[in-house]
C-alpha cells in the first residue's frame, strides 16, 4: 500500500475525462445533439411543406373565384316596359319584369341571335342580371327611356368559359357551354362587352343557388354573430370558473373531480355538443333552429373548457409573492386577484381565449347538428335570424358540382384561414403588448 | 425542550427592556403570543411558542433552517391563513386584542402589521404606484396630494427617496435587489403599519445594500415595533434589543440579545450561535 502511494503507476490519463472512453462518450452526445436538431429540422421541412401543398392547392383552386366575368349591356330603359302610365311608382317600377331589357340588350351586344338560339344566348348572362337593372332604375327614375350601360354578371357557365376552365376540345354534349354559346361568347368579346373584374359579389351577396350570385357575406354575418354569442358567454363564465377553481375553491375530492371533468370536457367530439345543443336548446328550450343564438350556446360550451384550462394555468404561473404582497399590504383575496394576479395572468387568458375563439369559427360539426347548413339567401340580421357560418358554409359549397361552387369553396376556405391567422396575429400581438416583466 | 422553553420566558417576564427607550410606551407589550402552535395538516411545525414583543424594540428571531421561525413571524400576521392545510393554535394578542377574535378584520390586522418579504416582490407597477396601493386600498389618502406625500414620506423613511424621486413613473421592477426591498419597506410603511415584520429581508441583497437596511430597521424602531427574522448571527447582534432562538419548531431561549449573545442559558443557543450545528 505504502509503496503504491509512494510511488503510483503513473497514470496514462491525466483524468478520467480524458479517457478514449470520455471522449467517446462525449462524442456520442453531440452526435445525439446534433440527431436531434436534424430530427426537429426535417419535421419542420415536413410541416411547411404539407402547408405549402395545402396553399398552393387552395390559391390555384379558388384564385379565380375573386375575379367574375361581367358582361356589359347597353340597356334601354324602355318606358313602354317599365313605366306605361309613368308614375314613376317605386312599388310598380319593383314588379317590372326587366329580364325581357336584359336579354333585348343581350341580342344588340351579340349582334343578333340566330332563331331558336334566344334561350341559349340568355343563359350566358347571370339570372341576377335582372335585378341589377332594377335596382337600377329605383335608384335613377329620371333615366326611364334613355340607354344605359350597366355591367351585369355572366352566368357561372359563361363565367367558367371566359376563364378557360371549359375547354372546347370536349365532346360539345358533355360541356356546358354549347358550340353556339362558344361563338356568342366570341363576338360578345370582339364587341368588348366581356371584362373580369374583382368579384364584390362573393363578399356582399349570402348564399345562392346560381355560383356567380353566391357570396360569402351571410356566412360571414352569421360567424360574427355566432362568435359573438360564444364570445359574450364564454369569457366572462371561463374566467369567473377558473379563478373560483385556482384561487376559492377548497382542493378536494370535489374540485379534483371538476377538474378532471374539465379536461374531458376539452377533448369530447365536437359533434357531442352539436346534439346536446339540439336537444337541450332547440328542443326543450325551444330556440330557433339555424340560430347564431344557438350556434354560439354551444360553441360557447366548447369553448369554455379551453378558457378555463389556460386561465387556470396562466393564474397558476403568477408568482406567489405578488400574491404575498398584496395580501401582506391587506389587501382582501378579491382585491390581490383583480389588481395584481388577474392583470399578470391576462396575456395568457387572452391567448387562450383568441385561441379558443378560433377553434370555435372553425368548428362544422356541431354547426350542422343545430341546422346552421341551411341554405339561406339572406345575410342574418340578428341573433335569432337563419344563418349559417363560415365553415359550414364551406361545407355546403363543397357539396354543389358546379366548377363554380368548387372554385367558391376554395375561396372560402382561404378566407375563412385569412380569419384564422387575423385572430392568431391578435392573439400573439396582445399576448407582447400585455406581457410584464420583472 | 417545552420546559425549557418556559422556563426562559418565565425568567423574562419580569425582566427590565435594556434598550433605551425612545418613546414613552417603548418596552409595553406590544403583541403577546401564547402556547402558539401551527399545523400543516397532521404535522406539528410549531410545539407551543410564548414570546413579548414589545414595542419599539427589534425582536430578531434566530434559528437553523425549517426551525419555524418564518412560520412564527407568518402567525403574527396571519399570513397563514392563505396556506391551504395550515392551522394554528394558541392566543397571538395585539395591544390586548385577539387576533384571532372573529371581531377582528384579518385586512385590518395587515394593515396595523405590515410584512416585508425575503425576495424583494415590488408589483410590476410603477415606483409611485408600488408605494401607493396600499394607501389606496385603505383609503388613507383624500386626494392625489395628500397620496403624493405619504408616497414621499414613506420612501423618504425607507431611505429611498433621493435615489427614486426622478423617475417615480419608472417600474420598481426596474430597480435594483437592494433598492427594490427599500421599496417593498416603504411600501409596507405607507400603510401606516404598528409593527413590522422583516422575513430575512437582506438574505437576497449584497454587504453594503444590507448595511443600508440594517441602519433602516435601527432609525424604523423609533415609530415602529419590529420583528425580524434572521439567518446572520451579526445581523441580529447589531439591529435587535430581544433575540428568541429556535429550533425544531421549539422557542429554545427568549432575552436580551446582548444576554443571548454572550452568555447563553442554553448550551443548544450557545452551540448554534457559535457556529457548531445549524
Amino acid at each position: 500500500m505504502t509503496d503504491s502511494v509512494a510511488n503510483p503507476p503513473a497514470p496514462r490519463f491525466a483524468s478520467v475525462h480524458t479517457s478514449p472512453e470520455a471522449r467517446a462518450r462525449l462524442r456520442r452526445r453531440y452526435a445525439a445533439e446534433r440527431r436531434f436538431r436534424i430530427y426537429g429540422i426535417v419535421a419542420i421541412a415536413l410541416a411547411l411543406g404539407v402547408l405549402g401543398v395545402l396553399f398552393f392547392t387552395l390559391v390555384s383552386q379558388g384564385y379565380s373565384a375573386f375575379v367574375q366575368t361581367e358582361i356589359a349591356l347597353d340597356v334601354h330603359l324602355d318606358p313602354e316596359t317599365i313605366d306605361p302610365e309613368g308614375t314613376r311608382d317605386p312599388a310598380r317600377l319593383q314588379r317590372v319584369r326587366y329580364n325581357r331589357l336584359v336579354e333585348a340588350a343581350l341580342r344588340e351586344a351579340a349582334g343578333g341571335v340566330a332563331e331558336g338560339q334566344e334561350r341559349a344566348l340568355a343563359a350566358l348572362v347571370s339570372t341576377g342580371a335582372q335585378f341589377i337593372v332594377r335596382d337600377y332604375v329605383l335608384a335613377n327614375p329620371d333615366r326611364i327611356g334613355e340607354t344605359v350601360r350597366i355591367r351585369v354578371p355572366a352566368s357561372s357557365n359563361a363565367d367558367q368559359a371566359y376563364k378557360g376552365f371549359i375547354s372546347r376540345d370536349v365532346p360539345e354534349n358533355q360541356r356546358r357551354i354549347s358550340d353556339a354559346q362558344f361563338a356568342m361568347l366570341d363576338r360578345l368579346e370582339e364587341a368588348g362587352r366581356l371584362a373580369t373584374g374583382f368579384n364584390t359579389i362573393l363578399f356582399t351577396n349570402a348564399d345562392s343557388r346560381q355560383p356567380e350570385l353566391a357570396g360569402l357575406w351571410g356566412a360571414v354575418k352569421g360567424s360574427f354573430y355566432t362568435l359573438l354569442v360564444c364570445l359574450v358567454l364564454s369569457f366572462p363564465i371561463g374566467i369567473g370558473a377558473a379563478i373560483y377553481l385556482e384561487e376559492f375553491a377548497r382542493k378536494g375530492r370535489l374540485t379534483d373531480l371538476i377538474e378532471v371533468n374539465i379536461n374531458n370536457l376539452a377533448a369530447v367530439p365536437s359533434i357531442i355538443f352539436g346534439l346536446l345543443g339540439l336537444a337541450v336548446f332547440i328542443q326543450l328550450f325551444g330556440l330557433p333552429r339555424s340560430a347564431p343564438l344557438v350556434g354560439g350556446i354551444v360553441l360557447a360550451l366548447m369553448t369554455l373548457p379551453t378558457i378555463i384550462i389556460a386561465t387556470r394555468a396562466s393564474l397558476k404561473s403568477v408568482p406567489p409573492s405578488i400574491r404575498e404582497a398584496a395580501v401582506g399590504l391587506g389587501a382582501s383575496k378579491l382585491q390581490a386577484i383583480f389588481h395584481h394576479i388577474l392583470p399578470l395572468a391576462f396575456p395568457g387568458v387572452l391567448t387562450g381565449t383568441i385561441i379558443g375563439m378560433a377553434q370555435a369559427l372553425g368548428e362544422t360539426a356541431p354547426l350542422l347538428m343545430i341546422g346552421m347548413n341551411a341554405f339561406i339567401t339572406e345575410a342574418p340580421d340578428g341573433l335569432v335570424d337563419g344563418a349559417t357560418a363560415l365553415p359550414a358554409q364551406i361545407y355546403i359549397w363543397a357539396d354543389s358540382p358546379e366548377r363554380g361552387f368548387v372554385e367558391r369553396t376554395s375561396a372560402g376556405i382561404l378566407v375563412l384561414l385569412v380569419f384564422l391567422i387575423c385572430m392568431n396575429g391578435l392573439a400573439i400581438y396582445l399576448r407582447k403588448r400585455f406581457e410584464k416583466r420583472w | 425542550m417545552d420546559d425549557g422553553a418556559m422556563a426562559t420566558t418565565a425568567s423574562l417576564a419580569g425582566a427590565a427592556p435594556a434598550a433605551p427607550a425612545p418613546r414613552a410606551e417603548a418596552g409595553r407589550i406590544k403583541m403577546m403570543a401564547r402556547d402558539v402552535r401551527v399545523f400543516y395538516g397532521q404535522t406539528e411545525a410549531l410545539h407551543g411558542i410564548d414570546i413579548d414583543v414589545l414595542a419599539n424594540e427589534v425582536l430578531a428571531l434566530i434559528g437553523p433552517s425549517g426551525c419555524g421561525k418564518s412560520t412564527f413571524l407568518r402567525c403574527l400576521n396571519r399570513m397563514n391563513d392563505t396556506i391551504e392545510g395550515a392551522r394554528v393554535t394558541g392566543t397571538i394578542t395585539l395591544d390586548g386584542e385577539d387576533i384571532h377574535d372573529p371581531k377582528l378584520d384579518v385586512v385590518q390586522l395587515r394593515a396595523r402589521v405590515g410584512m416585508v418579504f425575503q425576495k424583494p416582490n415590488p408589483f410590476p407597477k410603477s415606483i409611485f404606484d408600488n408605494v401607493a396601493y396600499g394607501p389606496r386600498l385603505h383609503g388613507l389618502a383624500a386626494d392625489r396630494t395628500e397620496l403624493a406625500a405619504i408616497v414621499q414620506t414613506s420612501l423618504e423613511r425607507a431611505g429611498l427617496w433621493d435615489e427614486v424621486k426622478d423617475r417615480m413613473n419608472q417600474p420598481g421592477t426596474g430597480l435594483s435587489g437592494g433598492q427594490q426591498q427599500r421599496l417593498c419597506i416603504a411600501r409596507a410603511l405607507a400603510v401606516n403599519p404598528e409593527v413590522v415584520l422583516m422575513d430575512e429581508p437582506c438574505s437576497a441583497l449584497d454587504p453594503i445594500a444590507t448595511a443600508r437596511i440594517e441602519e433602516l430597521i435601527d432609525e424604523l424602531r423609533e415609530s415602529y415595533t419590529i420583528v425580524i427574522v434572521t439567518h446572520s448571527m451579526q445581523q441580529a447582534a447589531r439591529v435587535s434589543q430581544k433575540t428568541a432562538f429556535f429550533h425544531m419548531g421549539n422557542l429554545i431561549e427568549y432575552g436580551d440579545t446582548e444576554q443571548i449573545f454572550t452568555s447563553p442559558r442554553e448550551t443548544r443557543t450557545h452551540d448554534y450561535i457559535t457556529g457548531r450545528f445549524g
